[in-house]
């Protein structure tokens, strides 16, 4: 089963990167573009066996113990069911 | 009185650091490594500079889970010293032995310059050895030094006096043109509640010699060397 993670700066978390590219955007005449945000998307197989739901709590964990760091960072996860 | 020096795979400063206490400031320091699960007899633990795991996933955030850290965690609070200096900082912040987290400096750009750094709490085990307002010259080398935590947080640490040193221009003023990456009320230093753990991006192991820029970084390791007497002759 796999397992897809996004992780981004939290709203509020001061976000160079995102605001650089922000900036080449508009150089280049990309007018109306706002918000942007660079992180982080973390493919992994996780273990059949186990039911999806075990596996988005299992990846949940795996989040909040090191994939992200929540005093920064917001993530949002997918686990494919087929 | 012993000093311990983890390396990490990928630390660049645990040399510079064993140097500086043991030819300078002629400490008794042995190096650490960081799957020794036990720290043997030593008094203040540093966790020096550098890339610890290549800084992958985010600065910090792999060596916090190394075997050592466990005992780093107890030594921690069972009162012990422990002072992590730049990546030494980030691997702090990441075991939750102190508040905040580092980020990408504002610019996006590596720094390597000399910083000027207000003391802003001279009466901690590592700063006592300076005064409050004091200014020390000590140089940075980082990409990811943008200290950052929810306000509420910054205001009780505040309060408390955690913020330790701020980046400031050499005449003392904490003006945002003296905060070099874009760090959170010119942060440049924090401890713990307790006042035993500290973390600062600056590098005060290279500013002990005059002959390479400086020696304001003695002050922090001659606090550390007056805490330890002092904590040893009141054991006795």
């Amino acid at each position: 089963m796999r397992a897809r993670i996004f992780v981004t700066p939290r709203q509020g978390i001061l976000d160079p990167q995102g605001r650089a590219v922000e900036h080449a955007l508009k150089t280049l005449g990309f007018d109306g573009v706002s918000g942007v945000k660079v992180g982080r998307y973390i493919v992994l197989d996780v273990d059949d066996s186990l039911s999806p739901e075990d596996a988005r709590v299992a990846v949940t964990r795996m989040c909040d113990r090191l994939l992200a760091n929540p005093l920064i960072e917001d993530y949002r996860l997918e686990v494919d069911s087929e | 009185m012993k000093w311990g020096v983890v390396s990490f795979p990928g630390s660049l400063d645990d040399r510079d650091a064993l140097g500086a206490l043991r030819d300078v400031m002629e400490q008794d320091a042995v190096a650490l490594w960081h799957r020794d699960e036990s720290l043997g007899a030593v008094d203040c633990v540093v966790l020096p500079g550098g890339f610890s795991y290549g800084d992958y996933l985010r600065c910090g955030a792999i060596a916090r889970f190394a075997p050592i850290m466990k005992s780093i965690a107890r030594f921690a609070a069972d009162g012990g010293l422990v002072m992590g200096i730049c990546n030494g900082f980030q691997i702090l912040c990441e075991a939750h032995l102190l508040p905040g987290a580092l980020t990408r400096n504002r610019s996006l750009s590596f720094i390597c310059e000399t910083a000027s750094l207000r003391v802003e709490n001279a009466a901690t085990p590592f700063t006592r050895a300076a005064r409050k307002g004091q200014i020390l010259r000590i140089p940075i080398k980082h990409g990811e030094g943008l200290y950052v935590a929810p306000d509420d947080e910054l205001d009780r640490m505040e309060r408390r006096g955690q913020v330790i040193l701020r980046y400031a221009s050499a005449d003392g003023e904490s003006a945002d043109a003296a905060n070099p990456n874009g760090s959170m009320r010119s942060i440049a230093g924090v401890a713990n509640e307790t006042f035993n753990v500290f973390g600062l991006m600056p590098h005060p192991e290279h500013a002990v010699e005059k002959i390479l820029g400086g020696e304001d970084g003695r002050i922090i390791f001659q606090s550390i060397i007056r805490s330890l007497h002092s904590s040893q002759a009141s054991a006795v």
